[in-house]
């Protein structure tokens, strides 16, 4: 590697600093003043892609190719923030005194709808758009030749950064804005139109996303799987420079982006006899940079120790062992679904769909564990589903392993995933323990797509069949049967041991537990550790069930399945999250074969429950003490 | 002379240019009730979350039974026999009361990794007893949830004793309590420093509760101590009326 080519790397990555940076930036800003953290954000990002991709010919056709460009741009951006404002009317409003974990889910939806709209508008394909006039040419630099283009962007992130900074400092409105996000009460007090003020930042901060994709347009294509990678990328940018702090996301984006042109430039590197090809491993270089500043400044870079965020909702009624009613409906149903195998005699798909359920609730259960109890909502419970799952694939396919010790390789590596993950994502709470897990599901994702020597890239791995007895559809479905309740009954037990009692009264008061004597974060990792580990226990099932296993199956898509299950069904019971994930799996099974927009759907259906109990579904419940 | 239960020596922090802590030392021996008073802004709170080990101190340090423990963690110094007590008072709102005693004494046991045995047993008769101690036995079944905030007051006196700690840090023990609750908490407290030998730290804006009952009260302004005496010696103090008053002559020993 020469000098050069890291010098014109170090340039490439500016360029993709400012994109970073703009997505970053307007999180920033909508969460500084009305504390929602925007999951929806990468959607208006992808948004002003598709819009200026759409715009730019239509415009040229009128008023030739440079001010179509340039008008395509400026256009999307307008619209995204129109749209940003419309969304804020008609949504956030009636959910800014929500719990936090409904916010997220809510603006996730939007995320799924706009996702599924987009599709129905524009269709599969990846559009591009057209060249930018008079900056499609290269310069020569250092016998390089470096895209025009590329340096605009680079000076484009600077620029914004400039421009926020000036809004924020000499205007009215941006003294509302930083006053608003010291302190949002006085700002109410003092008689400021806050809805006016709240709509606004919404719109600004979506514009500056729309922006930011729209001017992508040069570089690449427009395509539906950007919101949630440039949401992943947003995410760490935000954890690592600091939640609030607008020079902290461009630094971070600087530094996330220049270690990853850092890993391209370096191209093939030798080490003891190995050759590591270093441009694959921009993901692990972009985790590792996240680890390091989370380790030696938790609070992000720029980053203020949040306030103690007062728990919202009404608190929960104590957990009851159960009593004789309760015990003969479990039994029930374990007799019920140990018989299941008998019905498919009559209906050979029951096995199926109940293998399925089965899966679902274990888990649905594991993450219940952390929401519930633990009192964290995990937004990538999907990655040790994924871990789990490729690892017991890789051990079955690859290496030839029998199935119960290929299936125990899976959750050995889904333990260790959630073992390493946990470490950082225990040291945050609330939004930001929902953004760490987010970014680190996206990393497994992303890793599992890219890593093709071992993953199978997005193929994934094929011929993933247990051995016998497990090879009939009822081997299998009660071999699954047999884990899934030996993991319940682990649950069970863990919650009305100490340990449990100890993860909830961390959940109830973190500073009582720890001036009690309670080391909050240990209890945290360890039951991050298990719920990843009974999670990869689901993950390898799952593997086995199919067949198969892809980096489809373990999107984020699955973090959120969980989520809505553990919601359905109720976060306060222990029982809640079985019901949701029989619920949610019956109806995707019903759903999902009929609809392609089936993504779309189920996040209106998130959206009407979160607006139909916006204080959360128990409390639309008739609450009683001693239920299960 | 024994070794005090808690001696501070030249405590010091700084906020910015802002003094918070400045050079303070005192010590508590057992069966002492100790008051730590001053304005608003004196220190009182850093001071308090300094021996707690919520806060670090720039210099200086804190020593219990003879031992370091400056910069500890909260939970070690916890476990090394410091109960604490909130100016808000704070339990765990998902249990019933005597969950809430059950917990603390299972976190001061280091049991908090038992991963299988049920928790409803342990602990249960030394937390009943606890309750009784604090005159909760009778809501022991209670959600915590549903306390009135008197008795939320008295569970996290019973949880901070779960313990068995030689040290009790109780922020404004009485604040958000009427005048009768008031005058029984602080009995309350007394007759247990006495029965146990506890020695307990307080602050108090509740003159009434400190001169009626405190051994010996110790006054912060700005950050540096400025008295340290019986009550008798505190009160007619002249710095510590100018500290509280700016010299305006009045009397302290009323209630504000």
């Amino acid at each position: 590697m020469s000098f050069e080519s890291l010098l014109f790397q170090a340039v490439n990555g500016f360029a993709s600093a400012s994109g970073l940076f703009l997505v970053a930036a307007g999180l920033s800003i909508i969460f500084g003043v009305t504390r929602i953290v925007n999951m929806a954000h990468g959607s208006f990002y992808m948004l002003g892609l598709y819009l200026a991709v759409t715009l730019a010919p239509l415009l040229g056709a009128t008023f030739g190719g440079a001010l179509g460009f340039w008008g395509g741009i400026l256009g999307a951006a307008l619209v995204t923030a129109a749209l940003g404002a419309l969304v804020e009317v008609v949504l956030l409003r009636r959910i800014y005194a929500a719990p936090e974990l409904y916010q997220l889910l809510a603006t996730f939806a939007l995320l799924l709808i706009v996702n599924d709209a987009t599709l129905y508008l524009w269709g599969p394909e990846d559009i591009l758009g057209p060249q930018a006039p008079g900056l499609s040419g290269a310069v020569e630099f250092l016998g390089r030749r470096l895209p025009e283009y590329d340096i605009f962007l680079a000076l484009i992130g600077p620029l914004v950064l400039l421009g926020l900074h000036l809004l924020l400092k000499r205007t009215r409105f941006g003294r509302l804005i930083r006053a608003a996000t010291q302190d949002r009460e006085m700002v109410a007090a003092l008689g400021i139109n806050e809805a006016l003020l709240f709509t606004a930042v919404f719109a600004l901060g979506t514009g500056i996303a729309g922006f930011g994709g729209a001017l992508q347009m040069a570089r690449e294509p427009a395509n539906l799987a950007l919101d949630l990678s440039v949401l992943g990328d947003a995410f760490v940018v935000v954890v690592v420079g600091g939640m609030g702090s607008i020079r902290g996301a461009y630094v971070a984006a600087l530094l996330v982006a220049e270690v990853k042109a850092l890993c391209t430039a370096l191209g093939l590197v030798e080490v003891g006899g190995f050759t590591f090809n270093m441009s694959r491993l921009t993901l692990v270089a972009e985790f590792l940079v996240m680890a390091v500043v989370l380790v030696v400044r938790p609070h992000g870079l720029f980053g203020r120790p949040q306030p103690a965020q007062a728990r919202r909702g009404e608190a929960e009624a104590p957990l009851v062992p159960l009593g004789r009613t309760g015990r003969l409906i479990v039994l029930a149903a374990l007799v019920f679904f140990a018989g299941i195998p008998l019905l498919g005699a009559v209906a050979s798909y029951a096995p199926v769909l109940a293998l399925d359920m089965v899966i679902a609730a274990l888990f649905a259960a594991s993450l219940h564990l952390l929401m519930g109890p633990g009192g964290l909502a995990s937004f990538g419970h999907a990655a040790y589903f994924g871990l789990g799952a490729y690892g017991t694939a890789y051990a079955a396919t690859v290496l030839g392993l029998p199935t119960p010790l290929a299936f125990a390789v899976g959750m050995a590596t889904a333990a260790a995933g959630a073992v390493l993950f946990g470490w950082f994502c225990v040291r945050l709470e609330g939004v930001y323990f929902a953004m760490l897990t987010l970014a680190f599901a996206q990393i497994v994702w992303s890793i599992a797509h890219q890593w093709e020597e071992v993953t199978g890239g997005s193929n994934g791995l094929f011929g993933v069949w247990p051995d016998p007895p497990f090879d009939s559809a009822n081997g299998l479905y009660l071999a699954a049967l047999g884990v899934t309740v030996l993991g319940l009954v682990l649950i069970r037990r863990l919650v009305f041991a100490p340990f449990g009692l100890a993860l909830r009264a961390a959940r109830d008061s973190r500073l009582r537990a720890e001036a009690s004597g309670i080391a909050v974060e240990k209890v945290r990792w360890l039951a991050f550790a298990i719920a990843g580990t009974l999670c990869g226990a689901a993950g390898g099932l799952f593997a086995f069930a199919k067949g198969s296993i892809s980096p489809e199956a373990i999107s984020v898509g699955r973090s959120i399945d969980g989520l809505v299950m553990v919601l359905l069904g109720g976060v306060h019971s222990l029982m809640g999250p079985l019901l949701g994930a029989g619920g949610l799996t019956l109806l995707q099974d019903m759903v999902m074969r009929e609809s392609p927009y089936w993504r779309g759907l189920l996040g209106l259906i998130i959206l009407l429950i979160v607006l139909l109990f916006p204080s959360g579904l128990a409390a639309g419940l008739p609450r009683k003490r001693g239920a299960p | 002379m024994s070794v005090p239960v808690l001696e501070i020596s030249a405590l010091t922090k700084h906020y910015g240019g802002v003094h918070a802590l400045d050079g303070v030392s005192f010590s508590i021996a057992r069966g002492e009730l100790l008051a730590l008073i001053g304005p608003n802004g004196a220190g009182k709170s850093t001071c308090f979350n300094i021996i707690n080990g919520q806060l670090r101190p720039d210099s200086g340090w804190v020593r219990l039974a003879g031992r370091d423990i400056t910069g500890l963690a909260p939970r070690r110094i916890a476990r090394l026999g410091v109960g604490r007590t909130f100016q808000i008072a704070t339990v765990f709102a998902s249990m019933t009361a005597l969950e809430n005693v059950q917990m603390a004494l299972i976190a001061a046991r280091g049991q908090v990794f038992g991963l299988w045995s049920p928790a409803r047993r342990m602990g249960r008769e030394d937390a009943l007893a606890l309750l009784e101690q604090t005159g909760m036995a009778a809501l022991a079944e209670r959600p915590a949830a549903t306390l009135a905030y008197g008795d939320v007051k008295r569970l996290e006196l019973a949880m901070a004793l779960a313990g068995d700690p030689a040290l009790l840090l109780m922020d404004e023990p009485t604040a958000g309590m009427s005048s009768g609750e008031r005058q029984a908490m602080i009995a309350l407290v007394r007759q247990l420093t006495r029965a146990r030998g506890l020695a307990v730290l307080f602050t108090e804006h509740a003159m009434d509760v400190v001169f009626g009952h405190a051994d010996r009260v110790v006054v912060l302004a700005r950050g540096r101590l400025i008295a340290n005496g019986s009550v008798e010696a505190v009160q007619g103090d002249p710095a510590v009326r100018q500290a509280y008053l700016g010299g305006a002559p009045s009397s302290l020993s009323e209630a504000p």
